[in-house]
C-alpha cells in the first residue's frame, strides 16, 4: 500500500503516537530512563516519518490547497451544537506536522545528552511526549473547540516543563506567571469561540469559512469582535505585546523545553491559529490591521529590549518573541504565506540557537551572563559553528533560511501598503542582527574567561544540531522569489500571486543586516568603541531597554494597587455583606427555634387542642372556599 | 316526625363534642379517660346507627363496634394502670404537671 | 314498631344519654362525674336497643356500665384527693376547648344535615343478630377477633405491671 496516501488517511496516528509513548512512559517505564528516552524517540520519530509521508501526498495533491482533506467522527452532539473531532489536512498544517514533529524528535534526541543523569529524566520525558501529543493534536484539529482543547493541553504541557525544576522558586513563578498570562489570552479565545458557535452554529473551519464572507457583509462589527476576540488567544499563547511578560520568564524550563516549546512550537501555535481561522480576520480589514499593528510593535518592542539583555536565554526569548511580531505581521498584512514560511525557517534556525545556547550552558553548568562567557570557540567549535549559523540565518543574510522568509515578510508589507510597518519592521531587522551578534561575538568570541572550563558536546546533543543547522542554511530555499511551485504555491490563502523580486526590499534587509553585524562587530567584538560608556551616553533609553520597559512593574503596580484593591474591597465585602447575611440567616434560624419551641409545652392536651382546631380551621376554609369543596366535605357518600 | 339516621348521627356527633370537651379542658386525668370514654361510645353509636340505617344487609359495623369495645376495654384498663403509676411517683393526678415531654 | 313509640325511647334515651354526659363533664366531683358516666353508658345500651342490636347493647351494659365504670370508680378511689368538691377542675384552656368543641359540633352537624346517605342491601333479620355477627366474628374477622383477644391480653398484663409498679417487679 501506498505509505503516502496511508500517511494522508491516517494522519490522526501523528498525535496518538507519542501519546501512547507518553502513557508507556508515565506508567510503566517510570523508573527505567534508557527505555523510557528510546520509547520517546522511536515514537515521536514515527510520527515524524508518518508527517512526511502527509507532506508527500500532500504535495502530489494540488487540490487541498483549496479543498483541505478533512476525515472526522462525532464527538457529542445535542440541539444546535455538533462537536467532531477528526483531522484537517491541508499544506499549512502538513508544514506544521512536518515541523512539529520533526524539532520534537530532535529535541527528544538532544534531551537524552541534555538531560542525562537529571533525577526527573523520565518525567521530562513524559512530558515532552504529551506536549508532542497535543501541539500535533492541535495542527491538525478541524473545528475550534478541537483546537482549543489541545491549546489548553500544550498551556498545561508548557506550564508543566517551566516547572520542571519545581525546587526552584523561580521556576515555580515562572511557570505560574506563563499559565496566567496565557490564560487572559485564553479567555478571549473562548469568548471567541463562543460568539462563532452563537452566530455560525458550527466550529468546524471548513463550514465557518463557507459562512463567513456573508455573514461579514451583513454585521461588520460583529465580526472584527469577534476576530478580536479570537486574536487575543494568540496574543497570549503567542507572546504578543502586552502579554508577552511570561515568555522570556518561561526559560526557567530546560532549555530543550524551549528549543521546543517556547521557539519552535507551541508560540507559534497562535500564528497558526490565524492562519486557520484566517478567513474570519480576512473578512475584517479592522482586526487585519490590529494583528498587523500590535505584531509590528512586538517585534519592534521586543527586540529593543533584546539589545541590552545579558543572559543568553533570554536574549533568545526576546528575539522568539521579535520573530512571533515578524509572523503576526505577516499575517495582518495579509500574507498567510510569508508568516508560515517565517514560521517553518524560525523553528529552524531558533531551535538550533536555542539548542546551541543549551549546549553552552550544560558545558559551563548553569552560567548564563554572556559577558562571563567569552572565548567559547576554542574548546566548543561545533557548538560555535551552529550558533553562527543560526546568526546568519536570523540576520537574513543569503542564502541562509531566515533571509528568504524575512525578506518575504518585508516585501509583503510595503506591498499591501503598511508602509510604516515596513520601515518599522526593517529597523527591527537591523537591530536583530545586532543583538544577536552581539550575544554571539561576547559569548563565543574575544577572550577567554578563565573561570569556565568548557567542553564540547556529546554526538547527541550535536547530531540534533546539524540537522537543523543544514535546514537553516538551505530550509529557506523552498521559498525563494525563484523557485517555481515553491511553498508560497502550496503553502497560501486564496488566489496565487507571484510577486515580481523587488530588489529595493531585498537589497535593504540585506544591507541592515550586515550593518546590524558590523556594527555589534566594532561595539563587542573589535571593541573600538566602549560599549559601557554608550549605554551611560544612552542613559534613560538603556535603563528602559534593560529593565523591559518596566512591563513587569506595571502589572505588579497593576496587580498591588487594583488587583489587590478590588480583593480587599470584596473581602470587605464578603465579610460584611455576604458573610452577614449568612449569619443573619443562621440568627433567624436559631432565634425562630428558640420562640417555636415554646409552642412544644410538653401539655398533651395542648397538643391535641391545636388538631382539633386545625381541623375545624380547615374545614372552615373548604367550607367557604366554594361549593365543590363544601360538596367534597358534605357529600362524601354520593 | 320519623326519627331516621340523622338524629342518631347528631346525637353521636353531640356526644363526641361533650368527650372532646372533656378531653381538652380536664385536670385530672382519670376525668380525661372519662371523656375519651364518651367519644368511644359516640362511634358506637355511629357505626351501629349506620349498620341499621345505610347498610343493613350486614352485620359489619356491629363487629366493628365490639372491637371498638375492646380496644376501650384495653385502653382503659392501661390508662388507669399508667394513672396510678404516676400518681404513685408524683402523687398527683393533675396533667398540667405532665410536662415531661417538653424541650 | 310504632313510631311514635319508637321517638319518645328515642329522644328519652338520647336525652338522658347526653344530659348525663353533660353532667361528666361539667360536674365538679370526680366521684359523680364517674356516676353520670355509668348513666350515659345504660343510655347508650338503650339506644343499641333501639338500633337492632340486642346483642351489643348487652355488651355495653356489661363492659362498660360493669367493667369499665367500675375500673373508672376503683381509679377515682386509689387516687382520692383531700376535697372532693374540687377534685375535677377545669385546666386553663377550658375556655378554648369549649370553642373548638362547639365548632366541631357545628360542623360535623352541618355536614350531616348537609349529606343524604342512602341505603343499601336488604334489612336483614334483626332476630339472627347474634348469629350473624358469631359468623362474622369467627369467619370473616377471625384473625383480627384473635388479635383483639391478644390485645386484651397484653393489656391486662402491662396495666397489673404498670400498676403494681416496676421497681418490685
Amino acid at each position: 500500500m501506498d505509505f503516502a496516501l496511508f500517511s494522508l488517511n491516517n494522519a490522526w496516528l501523528i498525535p496518538l503516537l507519542p501519546f501512547m509513548a507518553f502513557v508507556l512512559i508515565a506508567f510503566v517505564f517510570k523508573n527505567m530512563e534508557k527505555t523510557a528516552s528510546t520509547t520517546a524517540i522511536l515514537f515521536s520519530g514515527t510520527s515524524f516519518l508518518i508527517a512526511l509521508g502527509v507532506v508527500t501526498a500532500v504535495l502530489q495533491r494540488p487540490e487541498l490547497i483549496e479543498n483541505p482533506f478533512v476525515k472526522e467522527v462525532r464527538w457529542f452532539s445535542m440541539p444546535g451544537l455538533h462537536i467532531t473531532m477528526g483531522q484537517l489536512i491541508d499544506p499549512v498544517a502538513a508544514m506544521m506536522l512536518f515541523v512539529v514533529s520533526l524539532v520534537a524528535t530532535l529535541v527528544m534526541i538532544y534531551s537524552t545528552g541534555y538531560m542525562h543523569g537529571d533525577p526527573g529524566y523520565t518525567r521530562f520525558f513524559a512530558y515532552l511526549c504529551l506536549f508532542a501529543t497535543s501541539m500535533l493534536g492541535l495542527v491538525i484539529a478541524t473545528n475550534l473547540l478541537q483546537m482549543f482543547i489541545f491549546w489548553e493541553l500544550v498551556g498545561l504541557c508548557s506550564y508543566l516543563l517551566i516547572g520542571y525544576y519545581y525546587f526552584k522558586d523561580s521556576a515555580r513563578e515562572a511557570a505560574k506567571k506563563a499559565f496566567m498570562t496565557t490564560r487572559i489570552g485564553d479567555f478571549g479565545l473562548l469568548l471567541g469561540i463562543m460568539f462563532l458557535q452563537l452566530n455560525f452554529g458550527t466550529l468546524e473551519f471548513t463550514e465557518l469559512a463557507d459562512k463567513l464572507p456573508a455573514f461579514a457583509v451583513a454585521h461588520p462589527a460583529l465580526v472584527t469582535l469577534m476576530g478580536i476576540l479570537v486574536f487575543i488567544g494568540p496574543i497570549g499563547k503567542s507572546g504578543q505585546f502586552p502579554l508577552h511578560v511570561w515568555l522570556p520568564d518561561a526559560m526557567e524550563g530546560p532549555t530543550p523545553v524551549s528549543a521546543l516549546i517556547h521557539a519552535a512550537t507551541m508560540v507559534v501555535a497562535g500564528v497558526y491559529l490565524v492562519a486557520r481561522a484566517f478567513t474570519l480576520f480576512e473578512v475584517s480589514p479592522e482586526a487585519m490591521h490590529v494583528i498587523a499593528y500590535i505584531g509590528g510593535f512586538t517585534a519592534f518592542f521586543a527586540a529593543s529590549i533584546a539589545l541590552t539583555q545579558r543572559e543568553m536565554k533570554r536574549i533568545l526569548a526576546y528575539s522568539t518573541v521579535s520573530q512571533l511580531g515578524y509572523m503576526m505581521m505577516a499575517l495582518g498584512v495579509g500574507s498567510l504565506t510569508a508568516s508560515m514560511f517565517h514560521l517553518m525557517t524560525h523553528a529552524f534556525f531558533k531551535a538550533l540557537m536555542f539548542l546551541a545556547a543549551g549546549s553552552v550552558l550544560h558545558a559551563l553548568h548553569g552560567t548564563t551572563d554572556i559577558f562571563e562567557m567569552g572565548g567559547l570557540k576554542k574548546k566548543m567549535p561545533y557548538t560555535t559553528a551552529f550558533m553562527c549559523i543560526g546568526l546568519v540565518a536570523i540576520a537574513g543574510v543569503p542564502p541562509f533560511a531566515g533571509f528568504w522568509s524575512k525578506d518575504e515578510i518585508l516585501l509583503m508589507t510595503k506591498l499591501h501598503g503598511f508602509t510604516d510597518l515596513y520601515y518599522l519592521a526593517s529597523l527591527t531587522a537591523f537591530m536583530t542582527a545586532f543583538y544577536m551578534s552581539r550575544m554571539v561575538f561576547t559569548a563565543f568570541f574575544g577572550k577567554e574567561n578563565p573561570h569556565n572550563h568548557p567542553h564540547e558536546s556529546p554526538w547527541s546533543m550535536l547530531f540534533p544540531m546539524s540537522v537543523l543547522a543544514v535546514l537553516a542554511c538551505v530550509g529557506g530555499l523552498v521559498g525563494t522569489p525563484w523557485t517555481e511551485h515553491g511553498f508560497g504555491y502550496w503553502v497560501r490563502y486564496g488566489e496565487l500571486h507571484h510577486p515580481e523580486v523587488d530588489w529595493t526590499v531585498m537589497g535593504g534587509s540585506v544591507l541592515l543586516g550586515l550593518a546590524g553585524m558590523s556594527l555589534a562587530w566594532i561595539i563587542y567584538g573589535a571593541k573600538l568603541i566602549d560599549a559601557n560608556k554608550l549605554a551611560r551616553r544612552a542613559g534613560f533609553l538603556h535603563t528602559l531597554s534593560y529593565r523591559k520597559f518596566f512591563i513587569d512593574e506595571i502589572y505588579q503596580w497593576i496587580n498591588k494597587v487594583i488587583v489587590d484593591g478590588t480583593g480587599r474591597f470584596l473581602y470587605w465585602i464578603d465579610i460584611h455583606v455576604v458573610d452577614g447575611f449568612i449569619d443573619g440567616l443562621a440568627d433567624g434560624t436559631d432565634w425562630s427555634g428558640k420562640m417555636l419551641r415554646r409552642v412544644q409545652t410538653g401539655q398533651v392536651q395542648v397538643y391535641a387542642l391545636i388538631f382539633f382546631a386545625a381541623v375545624v380551621f380547615i374545614a372552615v376554609i373548604m367550607g367557604l372556599m366554594g361549593e365543590s369543596s363544601a360538596m367534597a366535605l358534605i357529600g362524601g357518600g354520593k | 316526625m320519623t326519627i331516621g339516621l340523622t338524629h342518631f348521627l347528631l346525637l353521636g356527633t353531640a356526644l363526641f363534642c361533650l368527650g372532646l370537651y372533656g378531653l381538652l379542658s380536664k385536670r385530672n386525668a382519670i376525668a380525661i379517660l372519662m371523656g375519651i370514654e364518651l367519644m368511644l361510645n359516640a362511634v358506637n353509636i355511629n357505626l351501629i346507627a349506620f349498620n341499621k340505617y345505610v347498610a343493613a344487609g350486614s352485620y359489619t359495623g356491629q363487629v366493628f363496634s365490639v372491637f371498638v369495645i375492646v380496644v376501650a376495654a384495653a385502653e382503659v384498663a392501661v390508662g388507669l394502670a399508667l394513672v396510678l403509676a404516676i400518681y404513685k411517683d408524683r402523687l398527683s393526678t393533675n396533667v398540667d404537671d405532665l410536662d415531661w415531654l417538653k424541650w | 314498631m310504632n313510631d311514635f313509640i319508637f321517638a319518645a325511647a328515642f329522644y328519652g334515651l338520647a336525652g338522658m344519654t347526653i344530659l348525663s354526659a353533660a353532667g361528666v363533664v361539667f360536674l365538679k366531683d370526680i366521684v359523680h362525674s364517674a356516676l353520670m358516666l355509668a348513666l350515659s353508658f345504660i343510655g347508650v345500651a338503650g339506644l343499641y336497643v333501639l338500633l337492632n342490636a340486642d346483642f351489643l347493647a348487652a355488651v355495653q351494659i356489661l363492659v362498660y356500665g360493669g367493667a369499665v365504670a367500675i375500673l373508672i370508680a376503683f381509679g377515682v378511689m386509689l387516687t382520692r384527693r383531700r376535697n372532693m368538691k374540687e377534685s375535677n377542675p377545669n385546666n386553663r384552656w377550658v375556655i378554648y376547648a369549649s370553642f373548638v368543641s362547639a365548632a366541631f359540633f357545628a360542623i360535623c352537624g352541618w355536614a350531616l344535615m348537609g349529606t343524604d346517605f342512602k341505603p343499601v342491601g336488604q334489612q336483614v333479620n334483626p332476630e339472627a343478630a347474634v348469629e350473624g355477627l358469631a359468623s362474622l366474628l369467627l369467619g370473616d374477622y377471625v384473625v383480627a377477633f384473635e388479635s383483639a383477644a391478644v390485645l386484651l391480653l397484653v393489656a391486662l398484663v402491662g396495666a397489673i405491671i404498670l400498676a403494681k409498679g416496676a421497681k418490685e417487679a
